[in-house]
């Protein structure tokens, strides 16, 4: 059983390092995008092979779903190949060598992995994983310490998350819906056997958002996941039928909104638990039974959680489509 | 036993399609490649789910037979749409 | 009768593995773009049905089952759908199978 898991990660990270290098050396951008594929695939592997379900499955949604899809919007306005000869510098090349071998050097001197006597081991885990089938009573102890225990830390990405949309919204589409453009219908119009397809699965991938959203205390997944899952979802809609039959199901107003309202749900269970004569985010005052007043507390925080990085995920991508397109028709 | 061997042949297989992502003269042979890469990832998960005992990984498994399926779909849209920026030809779209 | 159930849940592992063994092969050494989509598109969704299905002989009743059943039909709608959209792609981004004699510009 060892011997077949130590061989597994070996190959794995050969495997990281050779699609690294290639990504490095390659000049046609297009091919870093898909190779950048890859690596989110191989990573998200990686992290199963350790263990490590939740952060596999957001690595999976975003590293090889929707970075990629991001990158290949700038490369349509950005153009295929990498510019210029590459001279090398000394500089830079320095500045690296130092904070590799800085790396290297803390690396080395971490205590070995599962160590029982490793700092994270030692102090407040200790305490989470005996406490929490007590105190917070669900299955699934990642959620249970990223949603009660630690909850001050993600409302904090939550925000990153909004402010990110935030300013793409201010950057790309000016701060002021407009009116959406016809697109180009008719390249999209040939292609029966894909819009066909699509209509079969966007709904299952939508419900299996929705899954993964309320599953979360059980198995691997919670808000982020499920938002991103639900963002796949309404892309995979946008790019089959055009993005102006896209913004007609998801205006961008709406977008908008919704993406304020995820952080606004948040904060108000905070509040609320305020209100309930606790400290901020204490959700077992949100109940007469502190237990629940976890699960409740947990369930909405995940969905303000969800509904924040869905409709982020969208109204950037939107953005950037919106933006391409634009400059497009501007050069005509 | 039998899992493992199934890992391993999973695990070959995947080299060979960064091999070909990686030689592909065209970037349709990267496309094919990357597609390959992601279901066997998805057959790797599920083997592997079984040969440690976690149920739990087939969610995984199932995500990434999405986000599989979806990024082959955006890389081909997205080819066909920008085809004239991205393929640097001049004249009508390609 | 369990004993018939893990004879065939390993056979049919075994075979899908062999599938997918060949498979990779032929994207590796075939000529061309099309022909070594070929060998990746019938391979992976035959073999791919294989090894869930062996995997859903490997476990018994329960959610982990209808799971695998879910990745099953998930593997069988995509794989030649995708399969399709790559050719057309290439076809319409201007490769041609070797050995096409004909002079067809329009598709």
């Amino acid at each position: 059983m060892f011997a077949i898991s130590t061989l597994l990660d070996i190959s794995v990270l050969t495997l990281l390092v050779v699609v690294a290098l290639a990504m490095v050396r390659e000049r046609d951008l297009f091919a870093t995008v898909m190779l950048s594929g890859i690596y989110g695939l191989l990573s998200a592997s990686f992290f199963v092979l350790m263990d490590a379900a939740d952060v596999a499955f957001t690595e999976a949604a975003v590293g090889a779903g929707i970075f990629p899809l991001l990158m290949l919007t700038v490369l349509t306005s950005v153009g295929r190949y990498e510019a210029g000869a590459r001279r090398i510098r000394i500089l830079p090349l320095v500045l690296m060598l130092a904070l590799a071998g800085a790396l290297f050097a803390a690396v080395v001197q971490m205590p070995p992995f599962g160590a029982v006597d490793a700092p994270s081991h030692a102090h407040v885990a200790q305490r989470y994983i005996h406490e929490s089938p007590d105190e917070i009573g669900i299955p699934n102890m990642v959620t249970s310490v990223l949603a009660s225990y630690r909850g001050f830390d993600t409302l904090g990405e939550v925000v990153v998350i909004f402010t990110a949309a935030v300013g793409v919204v201010v950057v790309l589409l000016g701060g002021r819906p407009k009116t959406p453009q016809q697109s180009s219908q008719a390249l999209m119009a040939e292609h029966k056997v894909l819009r066909i397809v699509g209509k079969m699965l966007i709904p299952m991938i939508l419900l299996f958002g929705l899954y993964v959203q309320f599953h979360g205390e059980y198995g691997p997944g919670g808000g982020f996941q499920a938002g991103v899952i639900f963002a796949v979802g309404i892309i995979l809609y946008a790019m089959l039928f055009g993005l102006s039959n896209a913004q007609r199901v998801v205006p961008l107003g709406v977008l908008r909104w919704l993406v304020a309202l995820g952080v606004l749900i948040y904060g108000s269970v905070g509040l609320a638990s305020l209100l309930a004569g606790g400290e901020y985010l204490n959700y077992s005052v949100l109940a007469s039974d502190s237990v629940t007043g976890q699960h409740i507390g947990i369930i909405l925080i995940e969905l303000g959680v969800g509904i924040t990085v869905a409709s982020a995920m969208v109204l950037i991508f939107f953005a950037f489509t919106r933006a391409t397109r634009s400059r497009d028709e501007l050069e005509e | 036993m039998i899992l493992t061997v199934v890992a391993i042949a999973l695990i070959v297989v995947m080299a060979m399609a960064i091999a070909r992502a990686l030689l592909g003269p065209t970037i349709y042979d990267r496309i094919l490649a990357v597609n390959l890469f992601g279901t066997k990832t998805v057959l790797l998960i599920a083997v592997v789910s079984y040969i440690f005992g976690r149920p739990d990984f087939l969610d995984i498994a199932l995500i990434y037979a999405l986000i599989n399926f979806i990024s082959v779909i955006a890389v081909l849209r997205f080819f066909e749409y920008g085809s004239s920026k991205v393929n640097e030809k001049v004249g009508e779209d390609g | 009768m369990a004993e018939l159930v893990t004879v065939l849940s390993s056979l049919c592992l075994l075979l899908g593995a062999f599938l997918i063994f060949s498979g990779g092969l032929g994207v590796l050494r075939f000529p061309d773009f099309f022909t070594r989509m070929h060998a990746a598109g019938v391979t992976e969704t035959m073999a791919a049905t294989l090894i869930v299905v062996g995997l859903m002989l490997h476990s018994g009743w329960g959610l982990p089952l209808f799971k695998l059943l879910l990745i099953l039909l998930f593997v069988m709608i995509t794989g030649p759908t995708a399969s399709h959209a790559l050719a057309k792609s290439g076809l319409h981004g201007g490769l041609r199978p070797l050995g096409d004699n004909t002079n067809n510009e329009r598709h």
